[in-house]
């Protein structure tokens, strides 16, 4: 079990300050600041093309900004090189839009990636791998070839994989793009057991804003491990226990919205209404 | 348009080619129903002369970031961690699955070689010179220039497809978000495979196309094959070996490092992969032959100088 450190609330475990980065056709992040605390959720909304895979690429140091800094665990990502990035990166987990599974490699061999990588003993692997596939309820699966699986099964597979080193952060990219609605609420309650159970900080990216909102409506009780209605995300007493989640709205490649899910669901803005429809 | 260049892109191991390849599917079109308020681009004036530039830029970038991953590749070859499993597996595939075309071409390229040289030799009437003429042109020349190109219509196409289709799938993001380098990974086991398989296919050329000479020489010179066999060996001398061996290591470089850098550079999804793979085939088997002439002036001069 993943243990976050508590440390003060002053102490972001993401941080983006004034963040800029484009290409040949011009920019797509324009000056974008934010932090994410420990144990926090932030999805990430806006629409196609405005920089939620980008900016969440850049929080893994996979591209640099053109300007500005990022700041993840305490290290500043811009002035690292590629080898200390390799090293940064065991410590963060990512789920890719499609699921990126190596597919010519089995299911258990892609989520005992990292460790075989990390050369641990073979007789480790096997159990670890077993335990976190149980987690996404695919231990069956373990031989089998990505092609053989669907897509939501690919998407678990994927999250497994990004867990199979307990990551402090994880970062998520359109989890649920694609899929049907009964598959996307298993993969978003898998998001919300990660969030409750294991405290881990992750960046959430979509373009379904009801995925962010079962996020902050919904939390796994570990008492009775089922998912159950939040009684409130600001009581102090209990959020306490409860990770927060926030939400940040891109436009033009700059932070449109940032705030809470009932800020975001009162709000009177033009544009934000569009999405809540 | 303008080709931008910058330390911002290169990440230290990316080189810019592979950062605008991933990012490039990140941009998408205004469309008339997205009201983003996103300013136009202005219109820019295309001139001839602007064109013919801007594919100078282009072609000079494209040299600046494939000597960067040659340089890495050397440098992740010399150096560890190794990735043992897959440079076997490599070789497997480049190495023992290119035999069969090898050896058949080998064998058939032989017999044609003395075929043609032999009625020449005839006229003469000094036809037993013909072992001679072969075996130094098989093993100098024909055998690993033929080897290298066979091997690359067949291992750079696949190289290149295989590192587009997992650059498109964001299989190669998801290998460095995990910590990999996919220049340890996926480019210097295939670098290594083929340095160390080609000469050896070489060899295997040559050996067949003498086989095939002396059958031909049997069958329509009337040389016995004990003559055939013995000038041909006797007319080797250390430095053709020398040359011959060589070559194909310079070709196993270019053929694989091509392979990689056109699949890691792959833009525009599938499609994009289909031109990759075409474009590695043709580009390696040109560079193999220019290379080829450079390198035989070289070995003819060492040749006179040391041995």
């Amino acid at each position: 079990m993943l243990s976050v450190p508590s440390s003060s609330e002053h102490n972001p475990a993401i941080t983006f300050d004034n963040v800029r980065i484009g290409f040949d056709e011009g920019d797509i992040l324009r000056g974008v600041s934010f932090e994410v605390q420990e144990r926090e959720t932030l999805v990430l909304l806006g629409e196609t093309g405005t920089g939620k895979t980008l900016s969440l690429k850049l929080a893994a140091g996979l591209l640099q900004p053109t300007q500005g800094t990022i700041r993840v665990l305490g290290q500043e990502l811009s002035s690292m090189k590629e080898r200390e990035l390799l090293e940064f990166r065991r410590h963060i987990g990512f789920v890719f839009q499609e699921g990126a599974l190596f597919d010519s490699m089995t299911v258990g061999d892609n989520v005992a990636y990292r460790l075989l990588e990390d050369r641990v003993k073979d007789d480790e692997i096997e159990p670890r791998v077993l335990e976190v596939l149980r987690f996404v309820e695919l231990e069956h699966t373990v031989d089998l070839l990505p092609s053989e699986l669907s897509g939501g099964m690919r998407r678990r597979v994927s999250i497994a994989r990004a867990l199979i080193n307990q990551p402090p952060i994880v970062l998520y990219d359109s989890p649920t793009a694609g899929l049907d609605p009964v598959t996307s609420q298993t993969i978003i309650t898998l998001i919300l057991r990660l969030r409750d159970v294991y405290g881990v900080t992750a960046l959430l990216a979509t373009q379904r804003l009801q995925d962010g909102f079962a996020l902050a409506n919904f939390r796994f009780d570990p008492a009775t491990k089922r998912v159950v209605h939040s009684v409130s995300n600001g009581n102090a007493a209990a959020g306490a226990k409860m990770a927060a989640t926030r939400f940040l709205v891109l436009r033009e490649g700059e932070v449109y919205f940032e705030g809470g899910q009932e800020e975001l669901a009162g709000t009177k803005d033009d544009y934000l209404k569009r999405f809540l429809v | 348009m303008t080709v931008e260049r910058g330390y911002a892109f290169d990440s230290g191991f990316c080189p810019q080619q592979f950062t605008r390849a991933l990012a490039r599917r990140v941009t998408v079109a205004d469309t008339p129903l997205q009201i983003t308020g996103r300013e136009d681009k202005a219109e820019e004036k295309i001139t001839v002369v602007g064109v013919i530039v801007n594919a100078a830029k282009g072609a000079v970038a494209d040299v600046q970031d494939y000597a960067l991953l040659c340089g890495r590749t050397l440098y992740a070859i010399f150096t560890p961690p190794y990735y043992l499993q897959d440079i076997l597996q490599q070789m497997d595939n480049i190495g023992a699955g290119s035999l069969p075309i090898i050896l058949l071409s080998g064998f058939f390229i032989g017999a044609v070689m003395v075929l043609q040289t032999g009625s020449q030799f005839t006229r003469f009437g000094q036809s037993s010179l013909t072992g001679d003429v072969v075996a130094i042109a098989l093993v100098r020349e024909l055998g690993p220039s033929l080897t290298g190109l066979l091997v690359t219509g067949r291992c750079a196409t696949g190289i290149a497809s295989e590192l587009g289709s997992m650059l498109v799938t964001e299989q190669v993001d998801a290998m460095r978000a995990m910590g990999t380098d996919p220049i340890r990974k996926l480019v210097a086991p295939r670098a290594i495979a083929t340095l160390l398989t080609l000469p050896l296919l070489t060899a295997m050329t040559d050996f067949m196309g003498l086989i095939g000479g002396c059958v031909a020489s049997v069958f329509s010179l009337q040389l016995t094959a004990v003559e055939f066999w013995r000038r041909a060996i006797d007319a080797l001398v250390f430095s053709d070996l020398m040359q011959g061996f060589t070559k194909p290591m310079f070709f196993a470089f270019i053929l694989a490092t091509i392979g990689c850098y056109k699949g890691l550079t792959v833009r525009g999804g599938t499609q994009g992969v289909g031109r990759a793979t075409t474009q590695a085939a043709v580009l390696s088997s040109v560079m193999i032959i220019v290379a080829d002439a450079f390198l035989t002036k070289v070995a003819l001069y060492l040749a006179d100088k040391l041995f």
